[in-house]
């Protein structure tokens, strides 16, 4: 389902990242760890298709995406590929089920009466016509988790999503996007330093190490 | 969930700066409509009012305020000339019909236009109701006199002196409406035509309720009944092209007549007015660039504040094209709308001025119709906006998505 092999990326200035190669299949979680600014963030917009790296191949579903012409790319990454940042990112001058439907809509997808049943699942179906700026913190990451599931992705990336988030409100989120990914079969990565989610994720990346001197994780 | 819907939902998020661009455009627009509009049905009016009148003989003064006041019937007349004169002056063989006016008098500002029926027919003038005019003090109304003042056929007034309102009555004897006229889309519709022996009665100070019975002359000029009569002026027609060459050169030079020839006055009139028009014109265009770097500046700012917004599309799947697209849509509504309205504006604004000036020069201008020329306007906005727009959409073109979202 995903694969990457010897993805290498440098900043300019700055000593190059290389990231180790991963391989899961559908349905398989993933927990990537490091200190901030070890290139957590950096490898998830690689695994995204957001940054193309210097070297190397990310592979979804039988697809190399950065082989893609940009357009395409696009495309494909709003199709198979749910993206839940750290700061919820909702676009402002739209109401919560017009952020779902503009999700929809630019991935290429009918509207298929999903959204309303993401956002009761997600407990926040009384939120739907309202202003994004209108919602609490929590609420917010929530209708992001739900913008990144209405199109059924394959690949389901987390960055940080816990971060600003209590301890209830972190375990609940995680148990969220497991679920969720379970539910629709989807490789789940989520990428953090936050060390309470450790426990929920068996599969553990620990990345910030130079090039030369990495340890190779198998999996 | 659409294109133009996403656009149109980020220019409601700022509804202040988005109506603020759009009134700034639709002024500029609205004033080049008023113009467009006031020119082309100006000019129309004027060429119409003017048709088959190729010279006008009056009285000297200027010749611009002698066709003002016997063709389009707006400006103050130059004085009158004696009858005599001007009998002898239509007796020349390059004129092929002359028709006599006497003005002088009026009713509640409409002028009182005392004639011959050729006047009535170099318009073609038809009758809603009833006829012409038959004996002195017989009136034919023009269609919008008629329904302003609501005389009917029968009804009776007194005119007083003067071009204006007001002024001493002439209660000595009353007017009889006979006739009104169907609507004309020329300067009759303003107009009350009698006789010319009404006008000429009506200043005698004896009353000789006799000769009121008597037929007027349907056509030519009626019979001098006293010494003095006198005429304001007359309008010309020309046997053939020579008379355009050697009539007025004639005329003007008899000392006490002066000829002027509508079609020169009025281009001569355009030519002053175009100054002034072509002013108001630059005007609108600034105030139409203004609004294009209004909606620049504005969209330039906003894009400052959206380009989170912008990268969130592209990870959701929009590519570069659509968020271009999407960001020169926004200039586009927005300039549509404010094309729209500025038309709409023009039109009220034109309609306000009609109603505001009845009896004046732009009485009989029709704010309901619409040229071909407002369609190129409305392109222009729309170009405006496009170009406006081209900047920020090329910088959202631009935007690094991976840098936007997690500020590295």
């Amino acid at each position: 389902m995903l694969s990457t092999k010897s993805i290498q990326f440098e900043y300019t200035g700055v000593p190059a990242f290389s990231i180790p190669d991963i391989h899961l299949k559908a349905g398989e979680e993933l927990l990537v760890l490091g200190e901030s600014g070890s290139g957590k963030t950096t490898a998830l917009n690689i695994i995204a298709g957001l940054l193309k790296p210097q070297g190397g191949k990310v592979i979804i579903d039988d697809v190399d995406i950065y082989s893609l012409k940009e357009d395409k790319l696009d495309k494909f990454r709003g199709k198979n590929i749910g993206i839940i940042f750290q700061k919820p990112h909702i676009l402002s001058a739209l109401t919560v089920m017009e952020n779902l439907q503009a999700a929809n809509f630019f991935a290429g997808k009918k509207e298929n009466g999903s959204i309303s049943t993401y956002l009761e699942e997600l407990g926040i179906g009384n939120k739907k016509n309202a202003k994004v700026n209108t919602l609490s913190e929590g609420e917010a990451q929530r209708v992001s988790i739900a913008r990144a599931l209405v199109n059924q992705p394959k690949l389901l990336l987390a960055d940080e999503p816990t971060s600003s988030l209590d301890d209830k409100n972190a375990e609940a989120v995680v148990n969220l996007l497991k679920q969720q990914s379970k539910k629709l079969n989807a490789v789940l990565i989520i990428v953090t330093h936050d060390q309470r989610v450790k426990d929920h994720i068996e599969n553990h990346l620990t990345i910030g190490n130079r090039v030369g001197r990495n340890r190779h994780t198998e999996f | 969930m659409n294109l133009v819907k996403l656009s149109w939902n980020y220019l409601l998020a700022k509804p202040l700066n988005t109506g603020l661009n759009i009134l700034l455009l639709s002024m500029g627009l609205a004033i080049i409509t008023v113009l467009l509009l006031m020119q082309d049905q100006f000019e129309n009016k004027m060429t119409r009012d003017a048709e088959g009148i190729d010279l006008v003989i009056g009285a000297k003064g200027s010749p611009l305020q002698l066709v003002l006041s016997s063709v389009y019937h707006i400006d103050f007349p130059t004085g009158n000339i004696p009858l005599d004169e001007a009998e002898s002056v239509s007796k020349n063989r390059l004129i092929k019909n002359v028709i006599p006016l006497g003005m002088g008098d009026n009713y509640n500002g409409y002028r009182i236009i005392g004639t011959n029926h050729d006047y009535l027919e170099l318009y073609n003038a038809g009758f809603r109701e009833g006829r012409p005019w038959e004996v002195a003090f017989e009136t034919v109304l023009g269609q919008e006199v008629a329904s302003k003042l609501e005389l009917e056929v029968g009804s009776r007034f007194v005119g007083s002196h003067g071009i204006g309102t007001a002024s001493h009555a002439h209660d000595e004897h009353d007017y009889i409406v006979v006739g009104i006229l169907e609507k004309q889309d020329n300067v009759l519709d303003q107009l009350i035509l009698t006789a010319l022996e009404s006008v000429w009665y009506t200043h005698d100070e004896d009353h000789d309720h006799e000769k009121f019975e008597q037929p007027v002359a349907t056509s030519g000029f009626p019979s001098s009944d006293q010494e003095g009569r006198e005429v304001t002026s007359l309008l010309v027609k020309y046997r053939n092209p020579i008379a355009a060459v050697q009539l007025p050169r004639y005329i003007n030079s008899r000392s006490s007549l002066q000829a002027a020839s509508p079609s020169f006055e009025i281009s001569r009139l355009f030519e002053l007015l175009g100054v002034g028009i072509k002013l108001i014109q630059g005007l609108a265009v600034v105030i139409i660039a203004i609004a294009g770097l209004g909606i620049f500046i504005a969209l330039y700012n906003s894009l400052k504040e959206r380009k989170y917004d912008l990268a969130v599309m592209r990870t959701l799947g929009a590519s570069k094209a659509t968020l271009f697209v999407h960001i020169i849509l926004e200039g586009f509504i927005l300039t549509l709308l404010g094309g729209l309205l500025g038309i709409a504006i023009g039109h009220f604004f034109l309609w306000l001025l009609v109603i505001n000036n009845e009896q004046g020069a732009l009485s009989g201008l029709r704010p309901d119709i619409f040229l071909a020329e407002e369609l190129w306007l409305l392109g222009i906005a729309l170009i405006t906006g496009v170009l406006a727009s081209l900047i920020p959409a090329w910088n959202a073109y631009r935007t690094d998505i991976a840098k936007q979202l997690t500020g590295s």
